[in-house]
């Protein structure tokens, strides 16, 4: 089993994530176990998948946090996704769902960005780093990385106070 | 001058210790040549024609004399004792070798400063007025809010990978001396008829591809809502700035396809989310920052008597008093004066400065500038804050050191890019165009009759050397993998903030000065008594001098 970050430890990846369908997400058939389906498929199916203990959400990087909206709070689990390391629209979803609709679950990033990227992402309310199967090798690097700063200016979610408001 | 305290060193610590690693993981193959790209590009690091480029910060343009002689020592160990002051106020390194730019982020954290964000898709450096703090008609001093800014877009976790590069000017002054218009944002200072301090917020300008004068958005934001309006702004622009074409990325592109009302209405119900949050600004923070400020220990001095002392020598020595006439500006206090010290001096590329320059600067700075001194958009050093009855003194080592040409604001106080002497984006060399004009208006008291004129040269259509404001601008083209330049007529960096309307077909290097000589033939013989440049450039329209530039021999 592929393994992730989470919190911080290197631990195994339990959950599915399903791609997007290519026909209507209202048709497409989600898988049993605990998958995290993508928002339009949640959107097209919610009445039926409302019933099931493990549903996970994700976001696209084109999809905004208002879409999901408080909704966010009925899942154990919500994703956002890099098509690309460099598209940071996700940094904004994930803090919006943190911040804005109060989301306390597991909050993961998927899909294309790298180890170096942990830190921010942390910053921003991910506490989960799901490089996939084929990009394992980063695991290690993105545990160290998330600590590249202990310290910071701004507002976040790990530190809502920005340090004008801290500083001795 | 803003100092950092265990936070701030330990932040910029962190920073240093991260790109190491970084670079490690890189030179050891596990970073892919395009993962680390935005790494380094944040840390200041380009990939040249001929070298790497390393692009030091420097906070709206403010150094003090231990900076300076870092500089210099920069410059000697890891470079070839020399660099460039850049259009935004910021420093370039040519001749960095990639492996040793972690070090040379551990000698500029020495003396607090950095290299945070001065490129990349991100927040960048802050500019602003280089006479912040001493000029005559200044509202209030645009530093503190400038650092306040600083701070925030520090390695901002939301906004590290935004759509493309996002830039902020604050202007304090009835004059704009931060071209603060044809920025991402722009911010006035302004007060309202309470009395209290606040910006105007102008987004979307910008130069580039698609040049733009931006918008109003708000007349009136006030101070301790600073922070919190500018990440609505930048999260309304992270999520739906255009992200498919690297062209159409910047913000201003969003404003214009949104309108600038609606984009207005979306950044005001994303802020009535932050508002009164914890970004607002306290006033303890607003008096922290500015407590960095304060006027340094200035002299009570009787302004008529010192003006007499520099009158007497101005009376004796007309290069002193040519020096006075362009270099020397106006300063708040009584018995003081703003020097610009020149760094175009015919045959050396605009804004560059040498490492015993740098040292003498410093020198400079001790003795006649309370140990400060400033960058300026236009490729020019300040010394802010000098006694007129020391001007006389100041001008000697100047000109001993090749600081002191006469000529800031003239044509030949060039704003130029370094073109494709040494940039990888350029289409076409701009320095030696700058020399070419130099050298054909070497006539000093004919380049003074001619008084203001903004001369602006960009290597390439990016427009680093802010072309399309120039009352007159030169724009560097491929055509065929030929070198040509295309002129721009009637734009402008200040108040009227206008873009430059372009003449004609392109010209090739060589005849660029002659062009120039033609547009300033129709100038001299149209104007009005005592009319500048560019408002005769708007009197007349661009008409009368592409006839003359575009006339066949007869």
């Amino acid at each position: 089993m592929p393994k992730l970050v989470k919190d911080g430890a290197i631990i195994e990846n339990d959950w599915t994530l399903m791609a997007k369908p290519d026909g209507e997400p209202a048709e497409a058939s989600v898988p049993e176990g605990k998958v995290i389906v993508p928002l339009k498929v949640w959107q097209a199916q919610k009445d039926t998948l409302k019933s099931r203990d493990s549903l996970g959400v994700w976001l696209d990087t084109d999809e905004t946090a208002d879409e999901l909206g408080e909704e966010a709070r009925e899942f154990p689990l919500v994703a956002v996704n890099f098509p690309a390391f460099a598209d940071g629209r996700a940094f904004t979803t994930a803090r919006m769902i943190r911040e804005r609709y109060g989301f306390e679950g597991e909050l993961r990033a998927v899909g294309y960005f790298l180890a170096e990227q942990a830190n921010y992402l942390r910053r921003c309310g991910v506490n989960a780093l799901d490089f996939g199967e084929d990009r394992q090798q980063h695991l290690e690097a993105a545990v160290e990385a998330l600590n590249d700063f202990t310290e910071y200016y701004q507002s976040s979610v790990d530190q809502p106070l920005p340090l004008f408001r801290r500083r001795a | 001058m803003y100092i950092y305290d265990e936070y701030d060193h330990r932040i910029q610590s962190q920073r240093v210790t991260q790109f190491r690693g970084q670079m490690e993981r890189y030179l050891d193959g596990q970073l892919e040549e395009a993962e680390f790209l935005p790494l380094r590009l944040q840390n200041g690091l380009y990939v040249q024609r001929l070298a790497p480029m390393l692009r030091i910060a420097v906070p709206y343009g403010l150094m003090n004399s231990r900076q300076l002689r870092q500089m210099a020592h920069i410059t000697r160990t890891y470079d070839k004792g020399y660099c460039h002051i850049s259009t935004r106020q910021n420093i370039q390194l040519n001749w960095p070798q990639l492996e040793e730019v972690p070090d040379i982020l551990q000698s500029l954290l020495d003396v607090e400063m950095h290299c945070n964000q001065t490129s990349g898709n991100c927040i960048r450096n802050t500019t602003t007025d280089q006479f912040a703090g001493v000029a005559p008609d200044e509202l209030v001093d645009p530093r503190p809010y400038c650092e306040l800014i600083r701070q925030w877009s520090t390695f901002h976790p939301e906004f590290a990978f935004l759509p493309r590069k996002f830039k902020i000017a604050v202007n304090a002054s009835q004059t704009d001396r931060a071209a603060m218009k044809v920025h991402d944002i722009g911010l006035q200072l302004v007060q309202n008829e309470a009395g209290e301090t606040g910006f105007s917020v102008y987004v979307g300008g910008g130069l580039g591809r698609t040049p733009v004068v931006g918008s109003l958005i708000r007349d009136f934001i006030p101070e301790k809502h600073l922070l919190s309006y500018l990440e609505a702004i930048l999260r309304i622009y992270n999520q739906f700035g255009r992200r498919d074409n690297k062209f159409k990325a910047r913000i201003k592109i969003l404003v214009r396809a949104m309108t600038p009302e609606v984009f207005a209405e979306k950044v005001e119900a994303e802020w009535e989310h932050l508002r009164d949050g914890s970004t607002t600004l306290t006033q303890a923070e607003v008096d922290r920052a500015k407590s960095y400020f304060t006027e340094p220990a200035y002299e009570s001095l009787d302004e008529a008597k010192e003006q007499a002392v520099v009158d007497r020598q101005a009376n004796d020595s007309k290069a002193f008093s040519n020096w006075l006439m362009r270099n020397v500006s106006g300063h708040k206090k009584p018995g003081y004066a703003a020097v610009t010290l020149s760094l175009k001096p015919t045959g050396i590329s605009p804004g560059d400065i040498t490492d015993s320059q740098l040292e003498t600067l410093a020198d400079l700075a001790d003795r006649f500038s309370f140990g400060e001194a400033r960058t300026t958009h236009e490729q020019n050093m300040v010394l802010a804050d000098v006694k007129k009855s020391e001007l006389f003194d100041l001008w000697q080592e100047a000109k001993a050191a090749g600081f002191a040409t006469p000529n800031i604001g003239t044509l030949t106080d060039i704003i130029c890019c370094p073109g494709g002497d040494f940039c990888s984006l350029a289409n076409a060399k701009s320095i030696p165009i700058a020399e070419a004009i130099q050298r054909q208006f070497d006539d000093l008291d004919y380049v003074y009759d001619l008084g203001d004129i903004d001369l602006n040269i960009s290597g390439c259509m990016n427009a680093c050397g802010h072309h399309h404001v120039g009352h007159i601008g030169i724009l560097g083209v491929d055509k065929k993998g030929q070198e040509f330049y295309q002129i721009t007529l009637g734009g402008n960096a200040s108040n009227d903030t206008a873009l430059g309307k372009v003449i004609g077909p392109s010209f090739n290097a060589e005849e660029v000065p002659d062009v120039m000589q033609k547009i300033i033939d129709v100038y001299v013989e149209q104007r009005t008594e005592e009319e500048p440049f560019i408002d005769t450039v708007n009197r007349l329209g661009i008409s009368p001098f592409k006839e003359r530039v575009y006339a066949k021999a007869s």
